[in-house]
């Protein structure tokens, strides 16, 4: 797959959890996905073969119902493929408990979803911290730091004490992406993070996910409609009806 | 992240006010059943004065006859010669008194009469119990022997009767027969029922006490052990002793038995009596049995309701779980998550429940359905009902927290219930 967005050069932080650079943060290979009910079949990818680099920011586009969700869910560990196999870090992960799993969920992956899903009984801070509950050995001083920090790098170190009813929907969802950004993930995989907002507010997001690839090396996959948005991406990959088409 | 959790909890529970008054409802009103009868049973059978020691204490309810050519038995209290000839025998007991079963009598005041329950015991007794004196002391050991006319009233008693309860040493006129007030004592609940009376007289007085070998006769023997750890000792002997024991007339009575017990104990064997009475069981396990599962029953219908309100509830948090999920929580977190809240809302439904009870036990103490009694919760029922209330969290919690945890965090992200 090539690049359709040439990309200037820019410094990528260190990776996390002891990865190597060389390494593809995900690779899949001959995915497929496959409802099945009593009487219907439906297969929702199918033969896909996809790997995402270390810093890459990667669009997956195509009409809706042609399988993008599914394939981010794979990609975020959230669903089982029918065939084929997931590799994160080089690690394939097709024998793993729910346990593990949820474990490499939690140091790996970082989720921004199209209708930001932040809790809406918790206060911003807390929100961020979520992530961070389920890290191991972590202290609730470091959690809060590293919530904080997030919320410094999406803008919002004023809004920490609000509740996710008093924000704008931009604002919401710079919450979700500090959220995702809190763990320190190897990769963020955004559902069409911009779909529930405002054209202004929708390049604002689009600008703070560019800027976290681009200045943070941050790895990114975004589910998207919005070609132009895409274009402004290193890299997309296109679907159509389960299958990979560009 | 517990801190987390109680946060969230009572942010849910002020979310839902509905929800929470329902399940709050529930939970407090089965609650305060279950502490009012607790504070009954505790009353009943747990220490207060006068048996303070009561942990130190074996009670004869009654000796058991079995009838020759099975015609049947013949269950009545012991008499003087079996309290004297054998259990005053023992070598564990530190002390053993006697009271017998209430009877009635009469008081005439100048204008009105005074029923009264009357007692007859011996000097022992006044050792083993604590009474609460106001005045004067209990008849000794020589006045019990010697059959002087003295008594011991309790305070209402002396208030009826002479209008005061500074009246040791006055007489007191008890069915036309003349009695010396030697003290008086505080009121006596009706539910202490080895203890209680309005007036307690000497044993020798009593109509009932005679000097042959019968074994049956009209009084409760009480036995106090040195300590509670002797007091299973003191039972074993009781029990080798009642082997020793001569039935006065074999021709009638084919055998004899009698068991020394504590006091839930003595109750659970009379009440729950064995088919074959010929076997040595108290039945305090099957009492405990049948007590707890009825508890269990009666807090199991408010804990399916709240199960039900619980798992509705969950697809109203999908979302919120699906987010849990996806950033690393595992099936173990969740149910942690979701027991940490059920449990604080049972707590708070315990608190409630608590402060519920206090208020039906005022009521019930002001209608005295048991003369003198007043029932208190105790921190022993606190503690109960605080156990309670945290089993009755995780039995409403356990379920749905497993449901929660097992929606696909994919459906759960949807908004959809959908089970993994």
């Amino acid at each position: 797959m090539e690049n359709l967005l040439a990309t200037s050069s820019h410094t990528r932080s260190q990776p996390l959890n002891g990865a190597t650079d060389a390494l593809p943060v995900l690779r899949l290979t001959n995915i497929e996905k496959v409802y099945q009910t009593k009487t219907i079949e439906t297969v929702a990818l199918n033969q896909v073969n996809l790997t995402i680099n270390r810093g890459e920011f990667v669009s997956v586009m195509g009409p809706s119902g042609c399988g993008k969700s599914t394939l981010l869910s794979l990609m975020g560990l959230l669903d089982e493929p029918t065939r084929g196999t997931i590799e994160v870090d080089g690690r394939t992960v097709q024998s793993y408990s729910d346990r593990e799993l949820a474990n490499l969920r939690n140091l790996k992956i970082g989720f921004v979803f199209q209708s930001y899903h932040l809790i809406n009984d918790l206060s911003v801070v807390d929100n961020v911290e979520v992530p961070l509950l389920y890290r191991k050995g972590m202290g609730g001083k470091e959690r809060r730091q590293r919530a904080l920090d997030a919320l410094d790098k999406v803008g919002l170190s004023a809004r920490t004490g609000h509740f996710p009813g008093q924000l704008s929907g931009g604002q919401r969802q710079r919450v979700a992406i500090a959220r995702a950004l809190a763990g320190g993930p190897e990769i963020i995989l955004a559902d069409e993070p911009t779909g529930n907002l405002d054209s202004v507010m929708g390049e604002e997001i689009m600008d703070l996910l560019l800027g976290l690839n681009r200045q943070d090396g941050v790895t990114i996959v975004m589910v998207t409609h919005d070609e132009q948005q895409a274009l402004k991406t290193q890299r997309v990959v296109r679907f159509f009806d389960g299958s990979q088409v560009g | 992240m517990l801190l987390s959790y109680l946060k969230i909890a009572w942010k849910v529970l002020m979310r839902r006010k509905f929800f929470t008054f329902i399940s709050l409802f529930g939970v407090s009103f089965t609650l305060m059943i279950l502490l009012v009868v607790m504070a009954m049973f505790d009353h009943l059978v747990g220490p207060g004065a006068p048996a303070k020691r009561i942990d130190r204490m074996l009670f004869v309810n009654t000796i058991r006859h079995e009838m020759v050519d099975n015609h049947g038995w013949m269950n009545m209290p012991a008499s003087i010669h079996f309290v004297d000839d054998y259990v005053r025998k023992m070598k564990t007991p530190e002390l053993v008194g006697i009271s017998s079963g209430i009877s009635n009598a009469t008081a005439f005041t100048k204008s009105k009469l005074l029923p009264l329950d009357v007692a007859y015991t011996d000097g022992n007794f006044w050792q083993i119990m604590d009474f609460d004196f106001l005045g004067g002391r209990a008849f000794s050991k020589a006045e019990v022997q010697q059959a002087q006319r003295v008594c011991v009233i309790n305070e209402a008693t002396a208030r009826s009767y002479f209008g005061s309860t500074d009246v040791v040493g006055r007489p007191i006129e008890i069915d036309l027969k003349r009695y010396r007030v030697a003290g008086v004592v505080r009121n006596v609940s009706a539910a202490r029922i080895y203890a209680y009376a309005d007036v307690w007289l000497p044993y020798t007085l009593s109509a009932n006490y005679f000097k042959d070998n019968r074994l049956n006769g009209e009084f409760l023997p009480v036995l106090l052990a040195p300590s509670a750890a002797a007091v299973p000792a003191m039972r074993e002997e009781y029990r080798q002793m009642m082997r020793r024991v001569e039935i006065p007339n074999p021709k009638e009575v084919k055998a004899v038995f009698s068991y020394a017990d504590p006091i839930l104990a003595s109750f659970t064997r009379a009440l729950l009596n064995h088919q074959d009475q010929t076997v040595d069981d108290d039945n305090i396990g099957a009492f405990y049995l049948i007590v707890g599962g009825l508890a269990l029953l009666f807090m199991l219908l408010p804990a399916l309701n709240l199960v039900n309100l619980n798992v509705t509830r969950i697809l109203e948090r999908s979302g919120e779980i699906g987010v849990r999920k996806a950033f690393g929580a595992t099936g173990g977190n969740l149910v942690g998550q979701f027991l940490v809240e059920n449990v604080v809302l049972a707590l708070v439904g315990g608190l409630l429940g608590l402060g519920l009870a206090a208020g039906a036990l005022a009521l019930v103490n002001e209608a005295h359905p048991v003369a003198y009694a007043h029932f208190v919760l105790s921190w022993r029922v606190f503690g109960w009902g605080m156990l309670l209330t945290f089993i009755f969290g995780l039995m409403s919690g356990v379920y749905p927290a497993w449901k929660m945890s097992r929606l696909n965090p994919v459906a759960a992200l949807r908004g959809s219930g959908d089970q993994k």
